[in-house]
């Protein structure tokens, strides 16, 4: 028998737990009890507890089984997942706090992600499963967070950090609005393979898709030829046409790029700017990538008054501080050629020596 | 030590942030997909380089999107992720769960699967990650009958996602998850056959704080404000009096300077407010939002492929948001019928109005322009006029 089609989501309705069906659209503030712990207050005078634990994202299915466990015994069944993939488990009594959070301590699950912390980094599949990515993404993660891991489990940042990871330039991650974003790049051509182009790919969706006008079509030979001058790695090419492979494990890598936000608050969203052109892949722990988050988050938590992001201290105290701070070489790759990449060459006689 | 045969992926056991490797081992114990996953990622450990060939068109019966076809390149020596197709199932709004619904997730995916997920994707789908060609439309028949179904992928609708809104957040200026919820019910269409020119993505934050990042990865964000003044408890003010300085962490950080403190008194010129959210932020108990609530609309988001990254911008300043949301609803598929019209293969809806202009997709689309649409006007001269606005000559 045919499945039933388009009958959409479980609706979120049969999801909710009894205290948030009964006070549901009625908070009226809240409070951040201890990292990792949210309590909501309704005019009913009733309060919701969220108790928030990192999670690698990449679960298998026991996984997932001991999150429900974790949940039937504490909290009714009752969970969320968040926007950054913490985990949510949701209480209607402060008194079940407490040995929830024992158990998650025991079972290795980081308690925190609340308020002024670094919350878990969002990314996307890298090698694990996607077919253009220029580094992993859970490896460089894991390795990161081993790292930062007090950052999560304590608030002690002068603002929240919001990192983000994605493998390649299509940005599953949408890593261009993040405090920090680590970016795999490529750093050389496609390899076109003209014996292939003419029966798997569509030339003029090939040419289409270049963003700089690197590629031509060669319909004599029904395969496109390649301006290696014009060519910035983006591999949008590769997604469109499978014959013009662009991985390369000798120069494949990261950037690194900060000072992004999504949030209105204060000043307005704003894009990640390059920090750091590009960084070697080393696995299993990216030893390179690591150590340059590091460097920024402690040079910005130095640094920073509170409540200000990133992107916020950058701008109060200008880029070339930025640079001299942390010790980060600027480069002519830090100076944008694409479209509008004069917008962000300096028009004043006004900066810093250093 | 168990298991030498990943030495690299082994290191990456330890450490106290919990580990993926831990749960691909777990996975590979009772899974032969899951396992030669486990051993061609170290593949890629050594060889610094994906091992998965070019997409792949699969799917199950009746839908054109839903599933990513995946191949590894290396069949030969793990012969079973020779196919391991993702398969996307659309979350529940705002990701809450029940533990029965997520162990019924847990046993359709152990019995057609590789036992290994993402909670959840970029977009907001739980991703069920690998399984064969053979066990596409099965498992997508049991997911069905257990109350689920596939999200968007490719040229389509992809699923909607919404930040918790009032499930718990005081803040929530619009319902942001049965919004969410509705658009997704309405759309099911949309996002199950793909007939666009390139992937539309909508995103709800119920407030400015844009938990969903809607700005930055949607095409249409909707992002929920008010119209009238900040809800202001003068004694909750002087509570936190006490315990923070309200002049430099409040007044001082605001971006308009719209407010002043007068001992323990809170003065805002809400004339002057931009919504911006910090103040209600540093003191929920004390500020909330204003009572006249709605949402801004705002198109164009995405991230950089194919003409750069684009934050969204204003075309809506102010809607009002309740059910059936038919106004909404109008706007989305008017904006959507002439992309779908006008944009070319993969142009996004942002790459498209700079293409042709915002004033032409205003027109269109018959939004009136204001002048909360712009940071400022425009600084050169290079003015279009319609025809009609032009006198002909008279012969």
């Amino acid at each position: 028998m045919a499945a039933r089609t388009d009958i959409g989501p479980p609706d979120y309705k049969t999801m909710l737990p009894p205290v948030i069906q009964r006070n549901y659209g009625k908070w009226l503030w809240h409070e951040i009890l201890k990292p990792g712990v949210l309590m909501h207050v309704s005019q009913s005078g009733e309060a919701l507890y969220s108790v928030r634990a990192g999670s690698p994202r990449l679960v298998s299915t026991d996984h997932i089984r001991e999150i429900c466990d974790i949940a039937e015994k504490h909290c009714e069944g009752f969970l969320r997942f968040t926007s950054r993939h913490n985990i949510e488990f949701l209480l209607d009594d402060k008194d079940k706090i407490e040995p929830l959070i024992a158990e998650l301590k025991q079972r290795g699950y980081p308690v925190g992600g609340t308020g002024h912390s670094i919350s878990n980094i969002v990314h996307t599949q890298g090698w694990v499963h996607c077919h253009t990515p220029a580094t992993d993404a859970s490896g460089p993660v894991k390795a990161l967070m081993d790292e930062i891991y007090d950052h999560f489990t304590n608030s002690k940042l002068p603002a929240h950090v919001r990192i983000a990871l994605a493998c390649c330039l299509n940005m599953c991650g949408a890593v261009h609005c993040s405090d920090i974003a680590i970016l795999g790049i490529h750093r050389t051509v496609p390899k076109t393979d003209n014996s292939r182009v003419p029966n798997v790919c569509e030339i003029p969706s090939t040419v289409a898709s270049c963003p700089t006008g690197a590629i031509r079509g060669d319909m004599k030979n029904k395969t496109v030829t390649v301006n290696d001058e014009k060519c910035m790695y983006c591999g949008n090419c590769y997604t469109v046409c499978p014959a013009m492979p662009i991985a390369d494990p000798d120069n494949d890598g990261i950037s690194i790029w900060v000072g992004g936000k999504v949030s209105n608050a204060r000043s307005a969203p704003m894009f990640s700017k390059l920090a750091i052109p590009f960084l070697p892949n080393n696995p299993p722990r990216w030893p390179e990538v690591v150590n340059a988050v590091k460097n920024i988050i402690e040079v910005y938590a130095s640094h920073a008054k509170k409540h200000e992001r990133v992107g916020e201290w950058i701008e109060r105290v200008g880029w070339e501080r930025f640079f001299s701070l942390t010790g980060i070489p600027f480069t002519d790759q830090h100076i944008d050629d694409f479209d509008l990449a004069t917008e962000t060459f300096r028009t004043s006689a006004q900066f810093k020596w250093r | 030590m168990a298991n030498t045969d990943t030495p690299l992926l082994d290191e990456l056991e330890k450490g106290k942030w919990p580990s993926f490797v831990k749960d691909m081992k777990e996975a590979a114990q009772k899974n032969p997909m899951a396992k030669d996953l486990l051993h061609q990622l170290e593949l890629s450990y050594k060889d610094k380089i994906g091992h998965w060939k070019h997409g792949g068109i699969v799917g199950v019966k009746g839908y054109g999107s839903g599933v990513i076809g995946r191949y590894s390149d290396r069949p030969d020596l793990f012969p079973n992720v020779q196919a391991f197709h993702t398969m996307r199932v659309n979350h529940p709004t705002g990701w809450f769960y029940k533990t029965d619904t997520l162990r019924k997730l847990c046993d359709i995916w152990d019995k057609h699967g590789s036992g290994l997920t993402n909670m959840h994707g970029s977009t907001g789908d739980a991703i069920l990650l690998g399984t064969t060609t053979e066990h596409l439309q099965p498992c997508f028949n049991d997911l069905s009958d257990a109350g689920f179904d596939l999200g968007g992928s490719g040229s389509a609708l992809r699923t909607p996602s919404a930040c918790v809104g009032p499930a718990r957040c005081e803040w929530a200026c619009i319902d942001s998850l049965d919004i969410c919820y509705n658009v997704t019910m309405t759309y099911q269409d949309k996002m199950h056959r793909p007939m666009f020119p390139y992937k539309f993505k909508i995103k709800i934050s119920a407030c400015a704080n844009d938990c969903v990042a809607s700005i930055a990865r949607s095409d249409l964000s909707i992002i929920g404000t008010w119209k009238d003044a900040i809800q202001i408890d003068q004694k909750e003010v002087a509570a936190y009096a006490e315990t923070i300085n309200i002049q430099k962490e409040v007044c001082d950080l605001c971006p308009t300077r719209c407010m002043e403190l007068n001992g323990r008194e809170l003065k805002i010129y809400d004339e002057d407010c931009t919504r911006c959210m910090h103040c209600i932020n540093v003191m929920p108990k004390a500020l909330r939002p204003g009572k006249e609530r709605g949402a801004s609309i705002l198109v164009g988001g995405k991230a950089p492929i194919v003409r750069g990254a684009l934050l969204s911008w204003v075309v809506v300043p102010f809607m009002k948001l309740e059910p059936p949301y038919d106004e909404l609803k109008d706007l989305i598929e008017r904006i959507q019928d002439w992309w779908d019209e006008f944009g070319k293969s993969r142009e996004r809806l942002g790459e498209l109005i700079q293409r042709l202009g915002m004033r032409v997709f205003l027109k269109a689309v018959g939004l009136p322009a204001v002048p909360q649409m712009v940071k400022a006007p425009r600084t050169n001269p290079y003015v279009f006029f319609w025809p009609e606005d032009i006198k002909k000559e008279v012969k």
